[in-house]
């Protein structure tokens, strides 16, 4: 396929790894632009769902027999694979969540002993929902202070601020590396510097990031990272966190029950190890697996040329996009961003755009993305926005640019 | 429901009067002394419409207001809806059901676009309901 080849990865060969791609909506070949809010799967995926089920299903940790002791070796070869894709000492410092929020969540519980009247927790204006309600929540229960790290026009975080809002009183500092509604990637290695001068834990929300880009938590420096299976290539109910071993050892858990107890009495309990002190009952196992295939899809190919081939498209489409009258694009320029672009035009509402982009088999999102706050400060109720991946092509980037021409043909602006 | 179909997506909702009562939207603007104001809100893409109903002294709609902002489907949608109004009693308005809204718009709504079509219907709905209990 023409257009399909770029830089040392074959499009169109990955292509074929994902039958859905082959869809046809509303009369048009499926260009799938919504990859900030789940990534397709790809066929290596589905089997090794399909292969657990067929051969392997049955609950882990728990028998003694053939099945048990293969589900158990391949839930924990998952935890293994996640480890090692983000640097991460070991498997004991990998917790399967079923998303970023649950493993945020997480954390809002499980560091409440840190956190008490007085105290601050530093996240950003630019944060999306499930990185700012677990917070809102957490400094309620404790009587704690939450604090935003300001951006500027361009949607890049504010150095004065960043310095200005982390103190001696900060106790967590929870900032999101990329945005899903700005594209703007931040400098967490910075931050995290200023969080650790002060005595403060340290938590990056990679939802955006961990799916397309190499991302390390030694090179990050971060106590914690939280990320979703399900927006690179893993099954859905599928989610990461990942903490530094002193730091799980010391965060509690938030969810009691099987499997997360080492020995219980009708009084107490003691915990098991890590990290199955925070996987509480039986987990979503064949997910587990399937996020360990998407791993080592992932990694097959290579991160540093998937963030290179989206880089690319991102400035083909910036280029293609900057030529629509009447366009605007919010964030910063393609080079500081990863492959998302959200964007409104004068006098069309981001739905009304959604709805003519689907009619040519178009898939983008509409809204606020989960940001409300930010849309309010950049003075919208929402816009409309396009999100690559490894999959997608120029060819679709020309296709979107045509059907914004017909949404403002619609509507004559 | 005859007018949801799931396979309906694209421009075809976007017939010409649609876009005419996007872009003059039909009695825009506020109403001091209405007895009746009330704001429904779509929080799933920020769509708002604020309704004034001024009634006289029968229990009728005398005048009709909105602030709509939103898509082109939620805004044409109070825009006509508005244009109904005036003369009808509460009563009247109370038993319209949503079908009623939905003919009204003239076009097909897919299942997605449902609560946008149907956000001014629920706040006349809502703002005759407080009324009511207020009384
Ligand atoms: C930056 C960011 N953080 C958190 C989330 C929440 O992810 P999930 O819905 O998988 O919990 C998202 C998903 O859209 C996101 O983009």
């Amino acid at each position: 396929m023409i257009g399909t080849r770029m830089k040392g990865l074959d499009v169109g060969k990955i292509m074929a790894d994902f039958p859905i791609l082959n869809r046809v909506v509303n009369g048009k070949p499926l260009a799938y632009l919504d990859n900030s809010a789940t990534s397709q799967k790809p066929l290596q995926v589905m089997e090794a769902i399909s292969h657990y089920y067929a051969h392997s299903n049955s609950n882990i940790h728990r028998g003694v027999h053939q099945l048990s002791a293969e589900s158990t070796a391949a839930y924990e070869e998952a935890h293994s694979k996640a480890a090692a894709f983000i640097g991460a000492s070991s498997m004991e410092e990998i917790v399967f969540t079923k998303n970023t929020t649950e493993s945020i969540n997480l954390l809002a519980y499980g560091l409440g002993s840190r956190l008490g009247k007085g105290d601050e927790i530093v996240v950003t204006q630019m944060e999306h929902h499930s990185n700012l309600v677990p917070w809102q929540q957490a400094a309620k229960r404790a009587g704690a202070t939450l604090k935003f790290i300001e951006i500027d026009q361009k949607g890049e975080l504010k150095m004065e601020s960043i310095e200005g809002s982390i103190t001696k009183k900060t106790r967590v500092v929870s900032v999101v590396h990329a945005s899903n509604a700005l594209g703007t990637v931040n400098d967490i290695r910075m931050i995290g510097e200023v969080a650790h001068e002060n005595g403060s834990v340290f938590i990056v929300d990679g939802a955006q990031s961990v799916p397309h880009m190499p991302v390390d938590v030694k090179a990050i420096g971060c106590d914690f990272l939280a990320f979703s299976g399900h927006k690179m290539l893993g099954p859905t109910g599928t989610g990461v966190l990942f903490g530094r071993r002193d730091m799980l050892e010391e965060t509690e858990p938030f969810i009691f029950g099987g499997d997360m107890i080492r020995e219980v009495s009708f009084g107490e309990s003691r915990w098991n190890a890590l990290p199955w002190k925070f996987e509480a009952g039986t987990p979503n196992i064949s997910g587990g697996i399937g996020l360990g295939a998407a791993i080592d899809y992932l990694q097959g190919i290579g991160m540093e040329k998937i963030e290179e081939q989206e880089k690319s498209l991102t400035s083909y489409a910036f280029k293609q996009l900057e030529t629509i009258k009447g366009l605007k694009i919010y964030g910063p320029p393609p080079e500081k961003r990863i492959g998302v672009i959200s964007f409104n035009i004068s006098g069309v509402h981001a739905h009304d755009v959604a709805e003519i982009l689907n009619g040519e088999g178009i898939a983008i999102r509409g809204g606020h993305h989960c940001a409300m706050p930010l849309m309010h400060l950049l003075g919208v109720a929402g816009s409309a926005r396009a999100s690559f991946y490894l999959y997608n092509t120029r060819e679709e980037v020309d296709r979107l640019a045509a059907a914004l021409e017909k949404v403002k043909k619609i509507f004559s602006v | 429901m005859e007018a949801i179909d799931t396979n309906y997506a694209g421009e075809g909702m976007y017939r010409e009067f649609i876009l005419d009562h996007f872009k003059n939207p039909r009695n825009f603007g506020t109403l001091e002394n209405a007895e009746i104001r009330h704001r429904e809100f779509n929080p799933l893409c920020g769509d708002q419409v604020e309704i004034f109903l001024k009634l006289n002294g029968d229990g009728a709609i005398q005048d009709v207001r909105h602030t709509a902002r939103g898509c082109a489907i939620s805004v044409s949608a109070m825009s006509m809806l508005s244009e109904t109004l005036r003369g009808l009693t509460l009563r009247e308005v109370a038993g319209m059901g949503k079908e009623s809204m939905l003919g009204l718009l003239g076009i097909p709504i897919g299942p997605v676009r449902i609560k946008c079509a149907l956000l001014p219907f629920y706040a006349l709905k809502g703002g005759i309901i407080a009324y009511e209990s207020r009384k």
